[in-house]
Protein backbone atom coordinates (compact mmCIF):
# COMPACT_ATOMS: atom_id res chain seq x y z
CA UNK A 1 0.00 0.00 0.00
CA UNK A 2 1.19 3.50 -0.84
CA UNK A 3 -0.19 4.50 2.53
CA UNK A 4 2.51 2.67 4.48
CA UNK A 5 5.39 4.80 3.25
CA UNK A 6 3.35 7.93 3.98
CA UNK A 7 2.57 6.72 7.49
CA UNK A 8 6.24 6.02 8.22
CA UNK A 9 7.29 9.46 6.99
CA UNK A 10 4.54 11.03 9.06
CA UNK A 11 5.70 9.13 12.12
CA UNK A 12 9.27 10.20 11.48
CA UNK A 13 8.17 13.82 11.11
CA UNK A 14 6.27 13.70 14.39
CA UNK A 15 9.40 12.31 16.00
CA UNK A 16 11.62 15.06 14.69
CA UNK A 17 9.26 17.87 15.75
CA UNK A 18 8.58 16.97 19.38
CA UNK A 19 11.40 16.18 21.83
CA UNK A 20 9.14 13.76 23.69
CA UNK A 21 8.61 11.71 20.55
CA UNK A 22 12.34 11.85 19.94
CA UNK A 23 12.94 10.41 23.40
CA UNK A 24 10.33 7.72 22.77
CA UNK A 25 11.83 6.87 19.40
CA UNK A 26 15.26 6.64 21.04
CA UNK A 27 14.01 4.02 23.52
CA UNK A 28 12.52 2.01 20.67
CA UNK A 29 15.72 2.28 18.67
CA UNK A 30 17.66 1.06 21.70
CA UNK A 31 15.48 -2.05 21.57
CA UNK A 32 16.00 -2.43 17.82
CA UNK A 33 12.27 -1.75 17.20
CA UNK A 34 11.51 -5.31 18.26
CA UNK A 35 7.86 -6.36 18.34
CA UNK A 36 8.27 -8.07 21.69
CA UNK A 37 9.58 -4.90 23.34
CA UNK A 38 6.08 -3.42 23.22
CA UNK A 39 5.42 -3.53 26.96
CA UNK A 40 8.77 -1.92 27.82
CA UNK A 41 8.23 0.74 25.17
CA UNK A 42 4.74 1.55 26.46
CA UNK A 43 6.24 1.75 29.95
CA UNK A 44 8.76 4.32 28.73
CA UNK A 45 6.08 6.16 26.74
CA UNK A 46 3.97 6.55 29.86
CA UNK A 47 7.02 7.83 31.72
CA UNK A 48 7.67 10.42 29.01
CA UNK A 49 4.09 11.56 28.32
CA UNK A 50 2.43 10.87 31.68
CA UNK A 51 -0.22 8.78 29.98
CA UNK A 52 -0.81 7.07 26.65
CA UNK A 53 -2.59 9.18 24.08
CA UNK A 54 -4.03 7.82 20.85
CA UNK A 55 -1.20 9.54 18.97
CA UNK A 56 1.42 7.88 21.16
CA UNK A 57 -0.16 4.43 20.66
CA UNK A 58 -0.32 5.01 16.91
CA UNK A 59 3.29 6.15 16.85
CA UNK A 60 4.48 3.12 18.84
CA UNK A 61 2.48 0.78 16.60
CA UNK A 62 3.98 2.25 13.45
CA UNK A 63 7.54 2.24 14.69
CA UNK A 64 7.36 -1.31 16.03
CA UNK A 65 5.35 -2.40 12.98
CA UNK A 66 2.49 -3.73 15.06
CA UNK A 67 -1.23 -3.40 14.31
CA UNK A 68 -2.90 -0.60 16.32
CA UNK A 69 -5.48 -3.04 17.71
CA UNK A 70 -2.69 -5.11 19.25
CA UNK A 71 -1.03 -2.06 20.85
CA UNK A 72 -4.36 -0.93 22.26
CA UNK A 73 -5.10 -4.43 23.56
CA UNK A 74 -1.83 -4.57 25.47
CA UNK A 75 -2.17 -0.99 26.77
CA UNK A 76 -5.62 -1.73 28.22
CA UNK A 77 -4.73 -5.16 29.62
CA UNK A 78 -2.28 -3.88 32.22
CA UNK A 79 -3.48 -1.74 35.11
CA UNK A 80 -0.26 0.23 35.07
CA UNK A 81 -1.00 1.85 31.73
CA UNK A 82 -3.36 4.80 31.68
CA UNK A 83 -5.12 6.18 28.63
CA UNK A 84 -6.47 9.13 30.60
CA UNK A 85 -4.48 12.19 31.69
CA UNK A 86 -3.39 11.73 35.30
CA UNK A 87 -5.06 13.79 38.03
CA UNK A 88 -3.06 16.13 40.23
CA UNK A 89 -3.07 13.55 43.02
CA UNK A 90 -3.68 9.83 43.27
CA UNK A 91 -5.02 7.87 46.20
CA UNK A 92 -4.59 4.14 45.84
CA UNK A 93 -6.30 1.89 48.36
CA UNK A 94 -4.98 -1.64 48.63
CA UNK A 95 -7.69 -4.29 48.61
CA UNK A 96 -5.35 -7.23 48.99
CA UNK A 97 -6.24 -9.96 51.45
CA UNK A 98 -4.48 -8.49 54.50
CA UNK A 99 -5.72 -4.94 53.88
CA UNK A 100 -9.20 -6.21 53.14
CA UNK A 101 -9.27 -8.12 56.42
CA UNK A 102 -8.20 -4.91 58.18
CA UNK A 103 -11.19 -3.01 56.79
CA UNK A 104 -9.85 -1.48 53.58
CA UNK A 105 -13.19 -1.79 51.82
CA UNK A 106 -14.98 0.35 54.43
CA UNK A 107 -12.15 2.87 54.17
CA UNK A 108 -12.52 2.92 50.39
CA UNK A 109 -16.27 3.45 50.67
CA UNK A 110 -15.64 6.50 52.88
CA UNK A 111 -13.24 8.01 50.35
CA UNK A 112 -15.62 7.29 47.49
CA UNK A 113 -18.40 9.05 49.37
CA UNK A 114 -16.20 12.04 50.23
CA UNK A 115 -14.83 12.50 46.70
CA UNK A 116 -18.10 11.61 45.02
CA UNK A 117 -16.43 9.21 42.60
CA UNK A 118 -16.13 5.45 42.29
CA UNK A 119 -12.81 3.63 42.51
CA UNK A 120 -10.96 3.91 39.21
CA UNK A 121 -12.41 7.33 38.41
CA UNK A 122 -11.05 10.87 38.48
CA UNK A 123 -12.90 13.84 39.94
CA UNK A 124 -14.37 16.25 37.38
CA UNK A 125 -11.92 19.01 38.39
CA UNK A 126 -8.97 16.66 37.77
CA UNK A 127 -7.74 16.95 41.37
CA UNK A 128 -7.90 13.32 42.44
CA UNK A 129 -7.80 9.87 40.93
CA UNK A 130 -9.02 7.13 43.25
CA UNK A 131 -7.58 3.72 42.52
CA UNK A 132 -7.59 0.30 44.06
CA UNK A 133 -4.68 -2.09 43.94
CA UNK A 134 -3.94 -5.68 44.79
CA UNK A 135 -1.15 -5.88 47.29
CA UNK A 136 1.85 -3.63 46.71
CA UNK A 137 3.62 -6.02 49.08
CA UNK A 138 3.60 -4.37 52.49
CA UNK A 139 0.97 -6.45 54.29
CA UNK A 140 2.52 -5.70 57.68
CA UNK A 141 1.31 -2.12 57.24
CA UNK A 142 -2.29 -3.10 56.47
CA UNK A 143 -4.52 -1.34 55.68
CA UNK A 144 -2.26 0.34 53.17
CA UNK A 145 -3.00 3.46 51.14
CA UNK A 146 -0.59 4.86 48.56
CA UNK A 147 -0.76 8.66 48.25
CA UNK A 148 0.98 10.00 45.13
CA UNK A 149 3.17 6.89 45.01
CA UNK A 150 4.17 7.15 48.69
CA UNK A 151 2.86 4.32 50.82
CA UNK A 152 1.23 5.01 54.18
CA UNK A 153 0.45 2.18 56.59
CA UNK A 154 -2.10 1.50 59.31
CA UNK A 155 -4.53 3.94 57.71
CA UNK A 156 -7.96 4.67 59.11
CA UNK A 157 -10.96 6.25 57.43
CA UNK A 158 -10.18 9.45 59.38
CA UNK A 159 -6.52 9.70 58.36
CA UNK A 160 -7.33 8.93 54.74
CA UNK A 161 -10.16 11.45 54.61
CA UNK A 162 -7.88 14.11 56.09
CA UNK A 163 -5.37 13.66 53.25
CA UNK A 164 -8.02 13.48 50.56
CA UNK A 165 -9.96 16.48 51.85
CA UNK A 166 -6.78 18.56 51.71
CA UNK A 167 -6.38 17.71 48.05
CA UNK A 168 -9.99 18.21 47.12
CA UNK A 169 -9.83 21.72 48.62
CA UNK B 1 4.78 -39.46 8.68
CA UNK B 2 4.46 -41.99 11.46
CA UNK B 3 1.25 -43.53 12.66
CA UNK B 4 0.54 -43.89 16.36
CA UNK B 5 -2.02 -46.00 18.13
CA UNK B 6 -4.01 -44.73 21.08
CA UNK B 7 -7.16 -45.57 22.96
CA UNK B 8 -10.19 -43.29 22.87
CA UNK B 9 -13.06 -44.34 25.12
CA UNK B 10 -11.72 -47.91 25.27
CA UNK B 11 -11.50 -48.20 21.47
CA UNK B 12 -8.15 -48.55 19.75
CA UNK B 13 -7.65 -45.92 17.08
CA UNK B 14 -4.73 -44.95 14.90
CA UNK B 15 -3.76 -41.42 13.99
CA UNK B 16 -0.96 -39.61 12.24
CA UNK B 17 1.58 -38.21 14.67
CA UNK B 18 1.03 -34.57 13.68
CA UNK B 19 -2.66 -34.75 14.56
CA UNK B 20 -4.24 -33.50 17.74
CA UNK B 21 -6.52 -35.43 20.07
CA UNK B 22 -9.39 -33.39 18.67
CA UNK B 23 -8.73 -34.69 15.14
CA UNK B 24 -8.30 -38.24 16.43
CA UNK B 25 -11.52 -38.09 18.46
CA UNK B 26 -13.40 -36.79 15.44
CA UNK B 27 -12.04 -39.59 13.27
CA UNK B 28 -12.90 -42.11 15.98
CA UNK B 29 -16.51 -40.99 15.91
CA UNK B 30 -16.29 -39.42 19.36
CA UNK B 31 -16.53 -35.74 18.38
CA UNK B 32 -15.89 -33.18 21.09
CA UNK B 33 -17.74 -29.91 21.61
CA UNK B 34 -15.68 -26.90 20.51
CA UNK B 35 -16.19 -23.18 20.36
CA UNK B 36 -12.94 -21.27 19.89
CA UNK B 37 -11.58 -23.84 17.43
CA UNK B 38 -12.02 -22.92 13.78
CA UNK B 39 -10.63 -24.75 10.77
CA UNK B 40 -8.09 -22.59 8.99
CA UNK B 41 -6.89 -20.49 11.95
CA UNK B 42 -4.54 -21.24 14.84
CA UNK B 43 -5.81 -22.91 18.00
CA UNK B 44 -5.77 -21.07 21.32
CA UNK B 45 -7.47 -23.57 23.66
CA UNK B 46 -9.45 -20.71 25.20
CA UNK B 47 -12.96 -22.11 25.52
CA UNK B 48 -11.95 -25.31 27.39
CA UNK B 49 -14.92 -27.21 25.96
CA UNK B 50 -12.77 -29.88 24.32
CA UNK B 51 -11.07 -30.85 27.60
CA UNK B 52 -10.45 -34.58 27.86
CA UNK B 53 -9.25 -36.95 30.54
CA UNK B 54 -5.98 -38.71 29.92
CA UNK B 55 -5.38 -41.82 32.02
CA UNK B 56 -2.53 -41.37 34.46
CA UNK B 57 -2.80 -37.57 34.53
CA UNK B 58 -4.91 -35.72 37.08
CA UNK B 59 -5.08 -32.68 34.81
CA UNK B 60 -7.62 -32.27 32.04
CA UNK B 61 -6.09 -31.40 28.69
CA UNK B 62 -7.58 -29.39 25.81
CA UNK B 63 -7.85 -31.84 22.92
CA UNK B 64 -7.33 -29.13 20.28
CA UNK B 65 -3.80 -28.42 21.55
CA UNK B 66 -2.73 -31.86 22.73
CA UNK B 67 -0.84 -33.92 20.15
CA UNK B 68 -1.60 -37.63 19.85
CA UNK B 69 0.98 -39.99 21.30
CA UNK B 70 1.59 -43.69 21.22
CA UNK B 71 -0.29 -45.58 23.92
CA UNK B 72 -2.37 -42.67 25.24
CA UNK B 73 -5.65 -43.62 26.79
CA UNK B 74 -8.17 -40.82 26.46
CA UNK B 75 -11.71 -40.40 27.72
CA UNK B 76 -13.94 -37.82 26.08
CA UNK B 77 -17.30 -38.27 27.74
CA UNK B 78 -17.11 -38.86 31.48
CA UNK B 79 -19.49 -37.37 34.03
CA UNK B 80 -16.76 -35.03 35.24
CA UNK B 81 -16.23 -33.66 31.72
CA UNK B 82 -19.95 -33.35 31.09
CA UNK B 83 -20.33 -31.34 34.31
CA UNK B 84 -17.51 -28.98 33.37
CA UNK B 85 -18.78 -28.49 29.84
CA UNK B 86 -22.20 -27.57 31.07
CA UNK B 87 -20.70 -25.20 33.61
CA UNK B 88 -18.59 -23.50 30.93
CA UNK B 89 -21.56 -22.93 28.62
CA UNK B 90 -23.70 -21.67 31.50
CA UNK B 91 -20.98 -19.19 32.45
CA UNK B 92 -20.82 -17.99 28.84
CA UNK B 93 -24.53 -17.30 28.95
CA UNK B 94 -24.31 -15.54 32.31
CA UNK B 95 -21.48 -13.27 31.17
CA UNK B 96 -23.34 -11.32 28.45
CA UNK B 97 -26.91 -10.68 27.34
CA UNK B 98 -27.83 -13.61 25.14
CA UNK B 99 -31.43 -13.41 24.04
CA UNK B 100 -31.96 -16.04 21.35
CA UNK B 101 -35.51 -14.94 20.57
CA UNK B 102 -34.36 -11.65 19.05
CA UNK B 103 -31.02 -12.80 17.63
CA UNK B 104 -30.19 -12.84 13.92
CA UNK B 105 -28.56 -16.23 14.33
CA UNK B 106 -31.37 -17.95 16.22
CA UNK B 107 -31.45 -21.54 15.00
CA UNK B 108 -27.99 -21.41 13.41
CA UNK B 109 -25.95 -20.40 16.42
CA UNK B 110 -23.05 -22.47 17.71
CA UNK B 111 -23.59 -21.30 21.27
CA UNK B 112 -27.24 -22.29 21.10
CA UNK B 113 -26.32 -25.67 19.63
CA UNK B 114 -23.77 -26.18 22.39
CA UNK B 115 -26.32 -25.37 25.05
CA UNK B 116 -28.62 -28.00 23.61
CA UNK B 117 -25.76 -30.49 23.28
CA UNK B 118 -24.63 -30.15 26.89
CA UNK B 119 -28.22 -30.21 28.11
CA UNK B 120 -28.78 -26.74 29.52
CA UNK B 121 -32.36 -26.08 30.57
CA UNK B 122 -31.50 -23.23 32.92
CA UNK B 123 -28.47 -21.29 34.09
CA UNK B 124 -27.43 -21.77 37.72
CA UNK B 125 -25.38 -18.59 37.89
CA UNK B 126 -26.42 -15.02 38.34
CA UNK B 127 -26.42 -13.09 35.07
CA UNK B 128 -24.00 -10.17 34.97
CA UNK B 129 -26.21 -8.14 32.60
CA UNK B 130 -23.31 -5.92 31.54
CA UNK B 131 -23.98 -2.64 29.76
CA UNK B 132 -22.32 -3.24 26.43
CA UNK B 133 -22.95 -1.61 23.14
CA UNK B 134 -23.80 -2.35 19.54
CA UNK B 135 -21.58 -0.86 16.85
CA UNK B 136 -23.25 -0.47 13.45
CA UNK B 137 -20.93 2.22 12.14
CA UNK B 138 -19.68 -0.11 9.41
CA UNK B 139 -21.57 0.15 6.11
CA UNK B 140 -22.29 -3.59 5.75
CA UNK B 141 -21.70 -5.26 9.11
CA UNK B 142 -22.33 -4.74 12.77
CA UNK B 143 -20.94 -6.00 16.09
CA UNK B 144 -23.16 -6.63 19.08
CA UNK B 145 -21.08 -7.15 22.21
CA UNK B 146 -24.13 -8.47 24.03
CA UNK B 147 -23.81 -11.69 22.04
CA UNK B 148 -20.02 -11.98 22.07
CA UNK B 149 -18.39 -14.94 23.83
CA UNK B 150 -14.82 -13.67 23.31
CA UNK B 151 -13.76 -16.81 21.44
CA UNK B 152 -11.36 -14.54 19.45
CA UNK B 153 -12.10 -16.33 16.19
CA UNK B 154 -12.63 -12.92 14.53
CA UNK B 155 -9.31 -11.70 15.92
CA UNK B 156 -7.44 -14.69 14.55
CA UNK B 157 -9.19 -14.83 11.20
CA UNK B 158 -8.54 -11.11 10.63
CA UNK B 159 -4.86 -11.45 11.39
CA UNK B 160 -4.10 -14.88 9.97
CA UNK B 161 -6.38 -15.21 6.95
CA UNK B 162 -7.10 -11.64 5.87
CA UNK B 163 -3.83 -10.25 7.24
CA UNK B 164 -5.35 -6.94 8.32
CA UNK B 165 -5.24 -7.42 12.13
CA UNK B 166 -8.02 -4.89 12.56
CA UNK B 167 -9.36 -6.74 15.57
CA UNK B 168 -8.00 -7.48 18.98
CA UNK B 169 -9.21 -7.84 22.54
CA UNK B 170 -8.98 -4.91 24.96
CA UNK B 171 -9.18 -4.90 28.73
CA UNK B 172 -9.24 -7.95 30.96
CA UNK B 173 -11.71 -10.14 32.77
CA UNK B 174 -15.34 -9.14 32.42
CA UNK B 175 -14.23 -5.83 30.89
CA UNK B 176 -12.80 -7.54 27.80
CA UNK B 177 -14.17 -6.27 24.51
CA UNK B 178 -13.46 -6.96 20.88
CA UNK B 179 -12.11 -3.77 19.33
CA UNK B 180 -11.31 -2.41 15.88
CA UNK B 181 -7.96 -0.62 15.55
CA UNK B 182 -7.46 1.79 18.49
CA UNK B 183 -10.95 1.10 19.83
CA UNK B 184 -12.53 3.26 17.15
CA UNK B 185 -16.01 2.63 15.72
CA UNK B 186 -15.75 -0.18 13.19
CA UNK B 187 -16.72 2.11 10.31
CA UNK B 188 -13.72 4.32 11.06
CA UNK B 189 -11.16 1.53 11.28
CA UNK B 190 -8.69 2.28 8.48
CA UNK B 191 -7.18 -1.19 8.42
CA UNK B 192 -10.52 -2.98 7.90
CA UNK B 193 -10.89 -4.30 4.36
CA UNK B 194 -14.61 -5.06 4.79
CA UNK B 195 -13.93 -8.64 3.71
CA UNK B 196 -16.49 -10.09 6.11
CA UNK B 197 -14.31 -12.99 7.25
CA UNK B 198 -14.83 -12.10 10.90
CA UNK B 199 -18.58 -12.21 10.37
CA UNK B 200 -18.27 -15.67 8.81
CA UNK B 201 -16.03 -16.87 11.62
CA UNK B 202 -18.20 -15.66 14.51
CA UNK B 203 -20.02 -18.55 16.23
CA UNK B 204 -22.83 -16.36 17.56
CA UNK B 205 -24.81 -13.38 16.31
CA UNK B 206 -22.22 -10.96 17.71
CA UNK B 207 -20.93 -10.19 14.22
CA UNK B 208 -23.74 -9.86 11.75
CA UNK B 209 -24.67 -8.53 8.34
CA UNK B 210 -26.75 -5.41 8.57
CA UNK B 211 -30.31 -5.80 7.45
CA UNK B 212 -30.58 -9.38 8.65
CA UNK B 213 -33.51 -9.94 10.95
CA UNK B 214 -34.28 -12.49 13.65
CA UNK B 215 -33.15 -16.03 12.81
CA UNK B 216 -32.37 -14.96 9.26
CA UNK B 217 -28.60 -15.29 9.20
CA UNK B 218 -26.50 -18.33 8.48
CA UNK B 219 -22.74 -18.35 8.52
CA UNK B 220 -20.65 -20.03 5.89
CA UNK B 221 -17.50 -21.25 7.62
CA UNK B 222 -16.50 -23.60 4.82
CA UNK B 223 -15.56 -20.50 2.85
CA UNK B 224 -12.78 -19.80 5.32
CA UNK B 225 -11.28 -23.28 5.12
CA UNK B 226 -11.65 -23.00 1.34
CA UNK B 227 -9.53 -19.85 1.30
CA UNK B 228 -6.91 -21.34 3.60
CA UNK B 229 -6.72 -24.57 1.63
CA UNK B 230 -6.43 -22.63 -1.62
CA UNK B 231 -3.62 -20.54 -0.21
CA UNK B 232 -1.63 -23.27 1.50
CA UNK B 233 -2.25 -26.33 -0.63
CA UNK B 234 -3.23 -24.68 -3.91
CA UNK B 235 -6.48 -26.60 -4.02
CA UNK B 236 -9.56 -24.72 -5.06
CA UNK B 237 -12.21 -27.23 -4.09
CA UNK B 238 -15.37 -26.70 -2.09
Amino acid sequence: MADTAGATTEAAETASADPRYQALDATMKRRQYRHDALIEVLHDAQGIFGYLTTDVLTFVGRQLQLPPSHVYGVATFYHFFSLEPPAEHTCEVCLGTACYAKGASALLAEVEREAGIAAGDTTADGKLTLKVSRCPGACGMAPLVVYDEVAAGHETAESTLRRVKGWLG
Amino acid sequence: MAVVTLTINDHLVSAEDHQTLLDAAKAADAPLPTLCQLDGVSDVAACRLCLVEIDGSPKLQPACMTPVAEGLSVRTDTQRLRDYRRMIVELLFAERNHVCAVCVLNGHCELQDLAIEVGIDHVRYEYLHPHVGVDVSHAQFGIDDNRCVLCTRCVRVCEEVEGAATRDVMGRGTNCRIISDLNVPWGQADSCTSCGKCVMACPTGALFTQGATTAEMEKDRSKLSYIVRAREEHQWVR
